[in-house]
């Protein structure tokens, strides 16, 4: 089965892509990846407040206690290169690249548009063939508005779009008024792809130790109606690549995206839960559903049942939601 | 032929003699010691970083665990042919002795180069005079002296190109800090000169005499009467002859690079009546203060001594002037008991001789005296007392000046008003913080300027005596010639303080001139300023007319997230008002100076610099100054009246920056001090000092227990007591059962408190209901000074809890025990001197300690203050420091000492138990002394026995036992040290000490590195880390010396890490102490050089144990004798994966960002290190009597 697909301009030998985990920071991991039919990768994020925090630290560790004391003037080697976490982050793109025919895409995690377009760059020339660009804050300073948040969505996109000339994929929440619209406009601030959705940080609070805990939990199928909802209605009326992430679970799951009108999938829970090679399962599954429904490529089914496709438009909107109710209510 | 493409650099001594000695060696044996490891340090750096001598190949650089060590390797390489090298001062050139004379005895060519460095005598220094390099007089070394940064770097190659030809090793010497850390304009030696200076043959002929079976011979026998003596003799024509090829090289060296130098240059008035002989920096300032003087119509001149040895007398008497009448020869070491310091008279004997012998007419005066011991600033005005004294009928012989003797009366008169400073030098002095990156800032500002052509620059740099919150004070000139002034600015036109709270406690502006800038940092601005300086300020700044600006650079670097790192802002400030630079052309320079600097830490960090380079103009401001003072207050006095009065002349003065006044008669005449002057000290370092809600507090006694500084001080009293405290004194009732009515306070030393946080995040107590608060948080010291000083002297007031109710045996009961060692200058979170205050607090009334140098000699016994302290009693611990290397030895002679009095003691009771009693005698012979209830008991008895003997007058037996019986306390002696000691340079003591079986406790504080020398590697150093002289990484495990102890079977071992377990800690510090054979604790110690924010050094701590890294055991011979089993492994299976400890550190994640495949290569290995060392562990615990000695080895073989 031919599953070749197109997205952001890049040629994936398959619809379905590695999205960024742990798992991907090991080069055996991504070339057993690819082996198993992977069509890309997305290698774990930079956060933008990693790459600061990080500079400042090693400032800090480095002149701690330096030139204070008669005996001791520094407590490190003085001309040795310290790298950052971030440095690493190139070298396993590097490395990547090298090591993989899969298209390697970086992903970079921020919320302003300065400081880190440099390290954008750096991606570039690391040999990233696409920048997934993770833009993701939460608006807690109540004096912002709707329009401020998307002009800050929009302006982060526009600066690290025109900074390099890799495509760069948005992946963004639905959180928005207008999550359409939205997408509209990212694409025209240079988006070549999106990616939806971004799952969000949500932190918990521990009530024995009055704490926030960080809790990030694995997506499950169910969580894909959301992007699918989505993906449904902006496919075919974008000209920008969609990506779908969020709940694939199973070939099945793969098909629905791309019925909705994906042009990729995107998996990391799956792969979490049941190793690299679970890859196999979903493009050994999606092939054989599209062989048993004699369909040729996953061109065949793209968007098949896209907003515009399907003949009751209405699924996608408030009356399928009343329905839906209803029908709950009623059983 | 000067090389017309000679580069210009600005470096230090240090910097411009390693330069040299790199590329003209194949081999350095190194060991640090301050002031040379920076040479040592920058070798390592280069053979990591593939740099290659001038033959092409990377020169092979070992660190050994000794000067001793470095020494006999070094003779080693030399006798197997390889050009060889080292660097080293002081202790470690006298360490290095007896090899140098056997390096000398055979003839084989080597550079020895020394930052030269007092010795330690009353004192330990580690300042600069040639009292090191006097004493390797004897052994057959050429020596060769540098008298500036330029020099140093020239002879270095001097020295080589001669040593290889004449055959005898040399000894290149500089002044040490004066010469090694002072930053000036130097031109290179290219490296095609240097290659020219070096002649291939004379180093295929040192190959040709090496060792080689191929052609082999015997070369180091053991000569007997009949021809030890004319053995000696028979090398006498290559010392002859070495003077001669120094001269040659010199030679060679003008007509390669223009800088022409002899074995004696003389400088001055070819007429000369009045000459100085001299050696070292202090030559550049007698040829100034001759220059000047002779410009004012005076006929005097210098003699610089270069080639010290062999002494050429030829050379010298062309050197000095026929007319000359008066010589003042001066030294910089003294030689108590001689007839005159080693010049002085080797100089005496030369002239002398000529005379006798008729070619010289007529012998002039000539007298010696001694300067600049120990760093001792020597400037022109000291050597225009010299020749002014010179002048005088009968001038004094065995002089000293700089200093004022008004005991033995050897000083010369100073007029503190004469300089020899040009107008044209630009004087700048700065006061900083250790901590706010002024001494950074400065040495890129003398490299910015100097690099402007045509100008020259100088940088040195003063620091004081503590490891937190130091205080640097930078001297910079600036001037369109080279700058030849290796002193201490006396009046500066350019004055800065950095840090506004310094106006009170420092007379910042004490070396201000006329008319000078005088530049701020305040948080107030122009028109407030003014009347918040003292008034002594005020009058300063209107009496000399000072120009005054301020900026709030605070506020500035917060505002581009530069924390307190004020110094870019502030030296754009510099730049500006001193107009040294064009002010674009500074600003610039200052951006690249930056991104030169800081680009190996980001980008981000380059880019906050800049913007804060770009935002210091505008909140620069000058003040106008008011035509009078108008303050109502007064810097306060340094310390109270009510202190002692050794504390008020002596310490005190020390502590303002005025030690340089204090008179000898002032001084201990042995090096003896009071204890406990820290306490006098406040230092007011922190920001941010815990605050305790008593309301949350558990009393646990954790936090006073990891507490640095000993600034957490617990006490529990009757609740009556509390009447007349103050309304904000805190206090709760005692929480535990059996102390009804009892009330506990925890109370805090605020001033004295450095912020380090390690109590807020040790303490277990959390609020139930108020996120984040803990039972002591940090709060903004700003406001509760005053408060807490109130507190405290209530505190003080309340009674001292009774010893001998005082549960020892766990942390709770431990926070009740007074520390004895209190206040000291060691870093903010310091990993050793928690171990080090529980040591004072469990056994301080009666320990001795004996303390190898390093880290805690120099916290525990740096002057100006002492915190090793006594109690109310006035007992405490009886400390000292004898070296670095024989500190087990040295402590075993306590032990020694104490044996042999205490058993005097007892047989002298026994003697005259019928005169003062069978019965008491009998109760304190046979005393146990174990419980601390049973030791108050035998101090009393011991009381008793005093009171009996001194009415037993005339007795002389009675005379004798009063003279020991303070043995019959039983006396805890504890051996203590870091691991550079116990590891490396001592560990053949400490071996030997473990194995005499003798009752000494020894505490290793572990860090792992080196730390007092800046973190250089010791066989501690783990297997994967970077250190200093392992800038690729330690390729080596560290040394089990726990099971290298435990092998001796009767020695009590513990590994404790104070963060992971404290009970544990505290157990084996008491069983250790119990133990009547020796023990040996090993104490994990985190430390600023292991690269991370020491806030977290417990927890880092605990990581070390759950990863199995560091794991708790105890080695109790105790039990097997019970028939229990001895190793108890107290920590359990590894839980963490090491990595998860280690990369939490620089010193483990730099190599992984700096040489990735190697840092996976060496976590791989130390994982699986740690796994096999864990399941010895556990074999061990499970024997009943514990491991044998030969399967205690074998372990350690495998680790």
């Amino acid at each position: 089965m031919d599953l070749t697909t197109s997205y952001l301009g890049l040629e994936l030998t398959s619809p379905i892509v590695a999205s960024a985990s742990p798992l991907n920071r090991d080069i055996d991991n991504l070339k057993r990846l690819e082996e198993c039919g992977a069509g890309a990768v997305v290698l774990p994020s930079v956060f933008e407040e990693q790459i600061e925090r990080e500079e400042e630290i090693l400032d800090m560790l480095i002149d701690r206690g330096a030139e204070s004391f008669g005996e001791a003037l520094s407590y490190f080697p003085a001309q040795t290169a310290y790298a950052f976490d971030t440095s690493h982050h190139l070298t396993l793109i590097e490395k990547a690249a090298q090591a993989l025919s899969m298209p390697v895409i970086a992903s970079l995690n921020g919320v302003t548009d300065s400081g880190w377009v440099d390290y954008a760059r750096d991606i570039e020339a690391a040999g990233a063939k696409a920048i997934e660009l993770n833009v993701f804050f939460v608006p807690s300073d109540l004096t912002l508005n709707g329009r401020d948040v998307e002009a800050r969505y929009v302006d982060v996109v526009h600066s690290v779009s025109s900074a390099v000339e890799l495509p760069v994929a948005v992946k963004i929440g639905p959180y928005f008024s207008s999550p359409g619209h939205m997408a509209g406009e990212l694409v025209k601030a240079g988006a070549k792809g999106l990616v939806l959705f971004n799952r969000f940080y949500e932190p918990d609070i521990d009530p024995a130790t009055l704490t926030i805990t960080p809790s990030i939990e694995l997506s499950n199928s169910y969580e894909m109606r959301l992007p699918l909802l989505w993906i449904g209605v902006l496919s075919g009326q974008t000209k920008a690549s969609l990506a779908a992430t969020t709940g694939v679970e199973s070939a099945d799951d793969v098909v629905k995206y791309l019925l909705a009108g994906a042009d990729v999938v995107m998996t990391t829970s799956a792969l979490l839960r049941h190793g690299v090679d679970h890859m196999r399962t979903l493009v050994d599954g999606l092939g054989a559903w599209l062989a048993s429904r004699e369909f040729s490529s996953p061109a065949d089914i793209r968007g098949r049942m896209n907003h515009r496709n399907i003949a009751n438009p209405e699924a996608y909107e408030r009356a399928n939601y009343i329905r839906v109710l209803q029908d709950f209510a009623g059983r | 032929m000067a090389d017309a493409a000679a580069v210009q650099a600005t470096i230090d001594g240090n910097a411009a003699v390693a330069h040299i000695a790199y590329r003209v060696n194949e081999v350095c044996a190194i060991y640090p010691i301050t002031p040379s490891s920076p040479m040592a340090e920058l070798a390592d750096e280069w053979t990591a970083k593939g740099i290659t001598n001038i033959w092409g190949n990377i020169p092979v650089i070992q660190e050994m665990q000794s000067e001793g060590g470095a020494a006999g390797a070094l003779h080693g390489s030399l006798q197997a042919g390889a050009l060889t090298t080292t660097f080293t001062a002081s202790q470690g050139l006298l360490l290095m002795l007896p090899n140098m004379f056997k390096i000398a005895g055979e003839l084989t060519p080597a550079v020895f180069h020394v930052a030269a460095r007092s010795v330690a005598t009353q004192a330990l220094s580690i300042f600069g005079d040639h009292s090191d390099v006097m004493a390797i007089r004897p052994t057959g070394f050429a020596m060769l002296a540098s008298n500036s940064v330029q020099e140093a770097h020239d002879m270095a190659l001097i020295a080589q190109a001669a040593t290889l030809k004449a055959r005898v090793p040399f000894v290149h010497f500089f002044d040490g800090f004066r010469t090694s850390h002072e930053v000036n304009t130097v031109t290179l030696v290219p490296d095609a000169a240097i290659r020219a200076m070096i002649e291939d043959d004379d180093v295929i002929a040192h190959r040709g005499r090496a060792l080689n079976p191929e052609h082999p011979f015997v070369r180091g026998t053991a000569q007997n009467p009949d021809v030890f003596f004319q053995g000696r003799e028979a090398a006498n024509r290559f010392h002859a002859a070495t003077p001669g090829i120094v001269a040659e090289a010199m030679e060679k060296f003008a007509g390669l690079t223009g800088r022409q130098y002899r074995l004696f240059d003389y400088f001055g008035a070819a007429d000369a009546e009045r000459v100085i002989v001299a050696m070292g920096s202090g030559v550049e300032v007698v040829r100034q203060t001759v220059e000047d003087l002779n410009a004012h119509g005076e006929k005097i001149g210098l003699v610089a001594v270069r080639l010290f040895r062999p002494f050429s007398a030829e050379h010298l008497l062309a050197a000095l002037p026929a007319s000359c009448k008066a010589v003042a020869v001066l030294d910089r070491t003294k030689e108590p008991g001689a007839s005159g310091e080693p010049l002085y008279l080797d100089v005496v004997s030369v002239v002398a001789d000529a005379v006798a012998r008729g070619t010289r007419a007529t012998m002039p005066r000539i007298v010696g005296g001694r300067y600049g011991l120990s760093s001792k600033d020597f400037d022109p005005a000291q050597v225009k007392a010299v020749f002014d004294e010179l002048k005088k009928a009968e001038p004094r012989n065995g002089f000293t000046v700089g200093i004022n003797d008004d005991v033995t009366f050897t000083s010369l008169e100073v007029d503190a008003n004469y300089t020899t400073e040009p107008d044209d030098v630009v004087r700048a002095v700065f006061y900083g913080l250790g901590a706010d990156g002024t001494v950074g800032a400065n040495k890129n500002s003398v490299k910015i300027i100097a690099e402007d052509s045509g100008r020259y620059a100088q940088g040195y740099f003063v620091y004081d005596s503590h490891k937190s919150g130091a205080q640097t004070v930078s001297h910079l000139r600036f001037g369109p010639n080279p700058i030849r002034s290796p002193y201490l600015i006396r009046s500066a036109n350019f004055v800065a303080c950095h840090q506004f709270h310094f106006l009170e406690k420092t007379d910042v502006l004490r070396l201000a001139a006329p008319g000078a800038t005088f530049l701020l940092n305040s948080p107030y601005g122009p028109d407030e300023v003014w009347d918040h300086l003292p008034r002594s300020v005020q009058q300063e700044i209107i009496s000399r007319k000072l120009k005054f600006h301020v900026i709030d650079a605070t506020t500035a670097a917060r505002e581009v997230g530069l924390k307190n790192r004020t110094n870019t802002i502030l030296q754009t400030c510099f730049f500006a008002l001193s107009g040294v630079l064009p002010r674009d052309e500074a600003i610039d320079a200052i951006k690249q100076a930056i991104a030169k600097s800081y680009g190996r830490k980001g980008k981000r960090v380059v880019e906050q610099n800049w913007a804060a380079v770009d935002g210091a103009l505008a909140r620069l401001h000058e003040v106008i100054v008011p035509a009078s003072a108008t303050s109502d207050f007064e810097r306060p006095p340094i310390v109270p009246l009510s202190a002692p009065d050794f504390v008020r002349r002596v310490t005190a003065r020390m502590m303002e920056g005025l030690g340089d006044e204090i008179a000898v008669s002032a001084m201990p005449v042995d090096g003896t001090f009071p204890s406990g002057t820290a306490a006098w000290e406040k230092r007011n370092v922190a920001e941010e000092v815990p605050v305790w809600r008593q309301d949350l507090c558990i009393q646990c006694g954790q936090c006073g227990f990891v507490c640095p500084h000993s600034v957490i001080r617990a006490k529990y009293y009757d609740e009556a007591q509390l009447d007349g405290a103050p309304e904000a004194f805190k206090s709760a009732p005692v929480n535990a059962r059996g102390y009804p009515g009892a009330h506990f306070s925890l109370q805090f030393y605020v001033e004295d408190c450095t912020g380090c946080g390690l109590c807020v995040e040790t303490c277990p107590a959390q609020s139930p209901a108020e996120p984040g608060i803990k039972a002591i948080n940090m709060e903004d010291k700003a406001g509760l000074v005053d408060r807490e000083r109130e507190n405290i002297a209530f505190f003080e007031g309340l009674p001292i809890n009774d010893r001998s109710r005082v549960d020892f045996a766990n942390v709770r009961g431990v926070q009740f025990l007074e520390p004895l060692f209190e206040f000291s200058g060691a870093c903010a979170g310091c990993g050793e001197t928690p171990y080090v205050k529980l040591l004072s607090q469990l056994f301080g009334d009666r320990l001795m300690v004996a303390n190898a140098t390093g880290c805690s000699s120099i916290y525990g016994g740096n002057l100006p203050v002492t915190p090793w302290t006594k109690n109310a009693e006035g007992r405490g611990p009886a400390w000292s420091n004898s070296l670095f290397e024989d500190n087990a030895e040295f402590g075993l002679g306590f032990r020694l000492a104490a044996d042999k009095h205490l058993g005097l003691a007892r047989d002298l009771l026994r003697q005259l138990a019928t005169e003062i009693g069978e019965d008491l005698a009998a109760a304190i012979l046979d005393a146990p002394q174990i419980r601390e209830s049973e030791i108050r008991v035998q101090r009393e008895r011991v009381a008793a026995l005093k009171t009996k003997l001194l009415a037993l007058k005339s007795n002389m037996a009675a005379e004798h036992l009063l003279s020991v019986v303070d043995h019959l306390v039983r006396r805890s002696i504890w051996i203590v040290g870091g691991d550079g000691w116990a590891y490396d340079i001592g560990y053949g003591g400490l071996d030997h000490v473990l194995a005499t079986g003798r009752n000494v406790n020894i505490l290793v504080m572990d860090t792992e590195v080196y730390s007092n020398t800046g973190g250089q590697a010791s066989k501690a150093t783990p297997l994967g880390a970077i250190a200093k002289f392992a800038a690729a990484g330690k390729r080596t495990a560290r040394k089990d010396l726990a099971l290298q102890a435990i092998a001796y079977g009767n020695v009590y071992v513990a590994q404790v890490a104070m963060g992971a377990n404290p009970q544990q800690t505290l157990q084996a510090f008491r069983e250790a102490e119990a133990w009547e054979g020796p023990s040996l604790i090993l104490a994990y110690s985190h430390c600023i050089a292991h690269g991370y924010d020491l806030r977290k050094g417990l927890s880092q701590q605990d990581k070390a144990v759950a990863s199995g890294y560091w794991p708790l055991l105890r080695y109790d011979p105790a039990m097997r004798d019970i028939g229990e089993a001895p190793f108890r492994l107290d920590s359990p299976r590894p839980t963490l994966p090491f990595k998860d400890y280690a990369y939490n550190e620089l010193r483990y994640s730099a190599l992984a960002a700096s040489r990735p495949e190697d840092a996976a290569m060496l976590l791989t290995q130390a994982q699986e290190a740690i796994r096999d060392k864990y399941r010895s562990y556990e074999e061990f615990a499970q024997m009943e009597t514990g491991p044998t000695p030969s399967e205690v080895m074998g372990a350690a073989r495998k680790l």
